[in-house]
């Protein structure tokens, strides 16, 4: 197995490469390229962002996830590689230096990197792109104005270039790790390799490599599976490819429901939602993962598949145990749909961090109200319980109820018989359950037109 | 003149382009090996078994070393002698190293220090302050005990009592730049060790320790740390001293950095406290007598823990005169990481008592808690025949935060912002806004006074090029290149001319840590002191040669002046030199004036003191107790700033650490001692979108009275304790929902606010 991509402009090929050595390992073991740096070896903190370009545009990606075999066919930019050919500073690095960004310089690779696809996408949400990379000297103010002050700058040509770049093709594939270029062939492959890995972003896969030391044998990457990265857009509703990236998803997403959109926005971070599938959230069947409350709420159905045999559930109906999913050995999520509706969709996020955090509690709700009565009522909470779970009970207490304060208040002590969830370093048991019920009470009073949103008031 | 420019960082250019070389990046020769500890997994306990054949047996590994495997006992205390390297019975805490290995790449040493099996006779952990203070588990014998003036006394007389406990969190320093070390075996035994340190000097002692070597068998050099805050001050001791043994006992070159999850299990953090008061004041809130009881979690071992629980005390006053007070602080001994240096060394500490109890006054008295503030200011200088003392009975000689805080409550328009807040809050049942104004008062000094010197080498070559090394260390605060901008200036010359070196205990011995803020204040000195000696030989030949005075000849702009004539320094330099002038100079400094007994709690233990106040705007989610910062406003004191660029970079960066520690920034051990949030997935620092959505940062224009480096003022960890203010607007806005004092805890989660919301409501 031979993997070919352009690194710096150049291109590199490695014959045979193990499949879970990552980039950044590769980068600076192997090329002695330690501009990009190791900051915290899971994809949190930004310190080892490369930019990875290819026909979809330019992606800033963490390098401490990405596995190798990820890169087939693609453009990659390190740090090395940001400013001119004859050593011209990119505008965002001239920047950065204008503007005192950098202090112990350790995050500055990453920011750099992070901020040049930002700019070549031509991107003006700099506290979204940049939430990935952490900083600890400088308080972001500096970096903030060095972002916008480059705003205007034209993209370098050697930047712009990376999009038409030709890149040399792949060599013939090996017997332990495939990268398949379809749906059908992953489905006939996986179901001959049942116990094989699925790597989709490497998001969470990478930690098992990175964190968990494990050494995976049979992987299958899905970054080639354009079938799976589809989505299409029906009058009944959405089909979402199960390789669709975050980021995809809050295209399609953001414009139909605003508020999943806004989850969606705070997902991770820039480079996790630009390598994170919507298929890897809801099959590694983290009871803390942020898409299920939504779909769930949505009415979403899951599209499993195994070799050629389909099957379609509802997606609340996935997830069975802690650790325990509805799949069999050899099935995959292929899609996922949501039926067309008005949106009466709120997914809100409980987290210590606005950006870049992982759910104390997410609760997704859609309450459907005729008259002054619940005619339907959906809710659905990650973090609460050992899988994503309906709040059953409490959607009993509203239905068919006036839709008042007084409503939402009697559902107190359905709220434990829905759920009895734990104390983690996240949150207690307490202020879980006081701010499931409390988002019951945002959801009614958001209704009614009241200020709730501390992310939406002004100095 | 290169002083009071706002260049910028010296070494921006190679951080944006990613060419500044860290620890890790430094190329090491060919069989260099690769280390990783392997850590207890239980907090308290023995050793009853270790099987480390899976370890031994695993991929790439070359070595594997338990505390018996070693020569000599290798420690790594930087105070007690009291922390082995590894080790061999005793386990203390839950992430000590019981062994180490040496691989040939960083994942196989990790891979293969997994594969141990160790068994334990667990015991009963000591982890929280009240199980220590039950247990007597304490360093010191007792706790120490500053004040003056009858407290009891002072309290039972007045007008109302307020009392109190709060506790604070402490802080991982998340330095982006995790522990790093690399050891260079050379002839002889000797050894090369380079160390992401804030502390070269106690790197190469301790490597020589445990070699069994002199100290001037090792060598120690530093070029820049990914970011310190006090966690490299002694926490990279044993990753040099690892790489060293390793060194030593296979003539390799020996590597080791901590995964990041390691870091924060093996390495110590910000003291966590609770501090207990008792307050008595008049009934417009004027202090008549406070009493605090500080608890400091002081982890298993000793380290730093006895002068940061001092700092604790010298700061519980802030900016207040307190007519009667007692300060008594307990250094707990638990079975947690040992809690070390972190940016403001207790200060913070105890700073955010203080402010915590002027808010609790201004509640009971019903008054605005900046008036209160302002009512309770040492005085301002030239009010009272002599400058008010501390408690510690230092005077109180620049107080100035009475004109600072006049000229941001005007900027910041802190009184119709106050009122609009009000109004909001009237209108809005939900979401609730806080505003709250905070001073700072911190002192400038180690307060182990003998660590108040340093010393400096510059050289200039004979083609005018200047070399320049001291002993203060470079982690980001731009300490660099202000001593390069005093170097510049002495010679009359630019910054670019003067070379920036890696600090090298080869080169300047003795160093203390770069701590304390102290960096510049230090090193200035000593560079200035070596860069005159080199120009008034320099003046000397020119004046001698021109039949001038010397006092006639100046260097300014690259020109060396003596009456109508200007000749290039270039030209000078390499006169002189072959007129066999020394172009080579030391430089010395050690800092006037102070002296004190830490034991009695009397004296001067600061040199001078910095200043600073910020006004702080939030608002909070009254359902869920999510909050967010809106805007921040701060007016900070850097006497006669040597660059001030990079003194608001501190600043702001400063503000925004502040704000975390007391906001989002929770460290989580469950009840067996283990921490629960070990890495950056579970431990939030603030992000780009939690700085304040309006940010404004203004140096005070003043000098400092003290005679200091171009009466400049230290920067480093004042600005941090401006974050206190984004705390107590948390606790503002949480007293808009009803009547009782909020009480807030700290760290200030979504969580403890939604708590403190819900008192508040049921009051």
């Amino acid at each position: 197995m031979r993997i070919a991509f352009l690194l710096n402009g150049e291109t590199v090929t490695i014959d045979n490469p193990e499949p879970t050595r990552t980039l950044l390992d590769w980068l600076r073991e192997d090329r002695g390229l330690t501009g990009t740096k190791e900051g915290c070896n899971e994809g949190d903190c930004g310190a080892c962002t490369v930019m990875v370009t290819d026909a979809g545009g330019h992606r800033a990606l963490n390098a401490c996830i990405l596995f190798l075999p990820q890169l087939q066919g693609k453009v990659v930019r390190t740090v090395e590689g940001i400013a001119g050919p004859d050593g011209a500073l990119h505008p965002v690095q001239a920047a950065m230096v204008d503007h005192h960004g950098s202090q112990c310089g350790f995050c500055t690779p990453g920011f750099i990197v992070t901020m040049a696809a930002s700019h070549a996408e031509g991107r003006r949400d700099h506290d979204d792109a940049l939430a990935g990379n952490l900083c600890r000297c400088t308080g972001y103010a500096p970096i903030a104005r060095a972002a916008k002050a480059a705003e205007g700058s034209p993209v370098p040509d050697w930047i712009a270039a990376d999009r038409a770049a030709e890149v040399p093709a792949s060599g013939a594939e090996s017997g332990t790790w495939i990268a398949p270029v379809s749906a059908d062939a992953l489905a006939a492959w996986y179901a001959d390799h049942p116990d094989a890995t699925l790597i989709g972003g490497a998001t969470d896969v990478g930690l098992w490599v990175t964190k968990g030391l494990q050494e995976l044998t049979e992987i299958a990457f899905l970054g080639g599976c354009t079938d799976l990265r589809q989505v299409e857009k029906t009058d009944d509703g959405l089909r979402i490819g199960a390789a669709v990236t975050m980021s995809e998803m809050h295209a399609v997403i953001a414009p139909l429901y605003p508020s999943y959109g806004e989850l969606i926005r705070r997902y991770g971070s820039e480079q996790v939602r630009q390598a994170a599938t919507l298929g890897g959230n809801i099959a590694n069947g983290s009871p803390i993962g942020d898409n299920p409350p939504a779909l769930i709420a949505l009415g979403a159905r899951l599209h499993l598949r195994h070799g050629d045999v389909r099957r379609e559930i509802a997606i609340e109906d996935f997830f069975l145990d802690y650790g325990k999913q509805d799949r069999a050995p050899g099935e995959f999520v292929e899609a996922v749909t949501i039926p067309a509706q008005t949106d009466r969709l709120r997914v809100y996020k409980i987290s210590k961090r606005f950006d870049q955090d992982i759910s104390a509690v997410c609760g997704g709700f859609r309450i459907t109200v005729e008259d002054g009565v619940v005619r339907d009522a959906r809710i659905a909470f990650g973090g609460m319980a050992a899988t994503p779970k309906r709040a059953t009970a409490v959607e009993a207490g509203l239905m068919g109820q006036p839709w008042t304060h007084e409503t939402v208040a009697a559902t107190w002590d359905a709220w434990e018989a829905d759920f009895q969830p734990i104390s983690d370093m996240r949150a207690s048991a307490t202020y879980r359950l006081d701010t499931a019920r409390a988002l019951l009470t945002r959801y009614f009073l958001a209704d009614l037109g009241a200020e709730t949103d501390v992310l939406e008031v002004g100095p | 003149m290169s002083v009071a420019k706002a260049l910028p960082h010296d070494s921006a250019r190679l951080h944006v382009t990613g060419a500044a070389r860290y620890l890790d990046d430094i190329p090491a020769p060919a069989g260099a090996l690769h280390l990783a500890f392997g850590v207890s997994t239980v907090a308290k306990g023995r050793v009853t078994e270790m099987d480390l054949s899976g370890v031994r047996a695993a991929p790439g590994v070359t070595l594997v070393l338990t505390a018996k495997d070693l020569d000599r006992p290798a420690d790594v205390s930087p105070s007690a002698h009291d922390e082995p390297l590894l080790t061999s019975d005793a386990v203390l805490y839950a992430g000590q190293a019981l062994f180490l290995v040496a691989a040939d790449t960083h994942l196989n040493a990790r891979k293969a220090a997994a594969r141990a099996k160790v068994t334990y006779a667990e015991e009963t952990p000591v982890l929280t302050i009240d199980e220590a203070l039950a247990a007597g588990s304490r360093f010191e014998d007792g706790p120490r005990i500053y004040g003056r003036g009858n407290v009891d006394k002072a309290i039972a007389g007045a007008a109302h009592v307020i009392e109190g406990s709060f506790e604070i969190g402490g802080q991982e320093h998340f330095y982006l730049e995790g522990q790093a070390a690399l050891a260079l075996p050379q002839e002889g035994g000797d050894m090369i060790v380079h160390s992401s340190s804030q502390h070269p000097t106690e790197i190469q002692h301790k490597v020589a320790d445990a070699l069994g070597r002199p100290m001037n068998a090792v060598r120690t050099e530093v070029r820049r740390m990914g970011g310190g805050f006090g966690g490299k001050e002694s926490q990279g001791n044993a990753l040099a001293v690892a790489c060293a043994i390793v060194a030593s006992k296979t003539g390799r070159p020996a590597r080791m950095r901590y995964d990041r999850d390691d870091d924060f299990t093996i390495t110590g953090k910000r003291h966590d406290f609770r501090i207990d008061y008792r307050a008595g004041v008049t009934k417009d809130g004027k202090i008549k007598g406070i009493e605090f009881l500080q608890y400091a979690r002081c982890g298993w071992s000793q380290d730093l823990s006895l002068p940061v629980a001092d700092r604790a005390m010298l700061h519980a006053d802030n900016a207040y005169y307190i007519p009667a007070v007692r300060i008594e602080s307990h250094r707990l001994k638990t079975n947690t990481q040992s809690a070390t240096a972190f940016r403001g060394f207790g200060g913070p500490q105890g700073m955010v008592g203080i402010e915590r109890v002027l808010d609790h006054i201004a509640h009971a008295v019903g008054k605005d808690p900046l008036a209160v503030r302002q009512l309770n200011y040492y005085a301002a200088k030239g009010t009272k025949k002599k400058p008010q003392v501390t408690p510690y009975k230092m005077p109180v000689e620049d107080f100035i935060l009475h004109e600072m805080t006049k000229r941001l409550l005007k900027s910041s328009d802190y009184h119709a912002r106050r009122a609009a807040v009000a109004a909001w809050n009237a209108d809005n049942p939900i979401l609730k806004k806080g505003i709250a104004f905070s001073p700072v008062k911190f002192g400038i000094s180690f307060t182990l006074t003998h660590l108040n010197q340093a010393g400096a080498l510059v050289h200039v070559y004979h083609d005018g090029s200047i070399h320049m090394n001291h002993g203060g260390t470079e982690m980001g605060q731009g300490l660099f290149q202000k001593v390069a901008q005093v170097a510049a200036d002495r010679f009359g010359v630019g910054v670019d001319r003067v070379k920036i070196t890696p600090t090298d205990t080869a080169k300047v011995p003795n160093t203390s840590a770069t701590a304390a803020s102290s960096g510049t204040d230090l090193n200035g000195m000593a560079v200035k002191a070596a860069c005159d000696t080199i120009r008034d030989r320099l003046a000397r030949f020119v004046a001698e040669r021109q039949q001038a005075k010397k006092r006639e000849v100046t260097f300014t702009d690259g020109m060396v002046h003596v009456g109508a004539a200007s000749y290039p320094f270039e030209e000078v330099v390499k006169d002189a030199y072959m007129a066999r002038v020394s172009l080579s100079s030391t430089g010395f400094y050690a800092t006037p004036k102070i002296v004190w007994d830490r034991i009695k709690g009397e004296g001067r233990p600061f040199y001078y003191f910095a200043y600073g106040c910020a006004v702080t705007e939030v608002v909070i989610d009254t359902l869920t107790g999510e909050n967010r910062i809106l805007r921040t406003d701060i007016l900070h004191d850097c006497g006669a700033s040597l660059n001030p660029a990079l003194d608001i970079g501190q600043i702001e960066g400063g503000y925004v650490q502040g704000a975390g520690w007391l906001t989002m920034e929770e460290l989580v051990w469950d009840d067996k001692g283990r921490l629960r949030t070990h890495a950056p997935s579970t431990y939030k620092i603030p992000a780009m979108s939690d700085r304040p959505r309006v940010f404004n940062v203004d140096l005070w224009d003043g000098r400092n009275r003290e005679a200091t480096i171009y009466r400049s003022k230290a920067v480093g960890e004042p600005p941090l304790m401006l974050g206190i203010s984004a705390y107590l607007a948390l606790s503002d806005a949480v007293a808009a929902c009803g009547n009782a004092y909020p009480a807030l805890d700290a760290p200030a989660t979504p969580e403890r606010v939604l708590q403190a919301v819900q008192r508040v409501q049921a009051s």
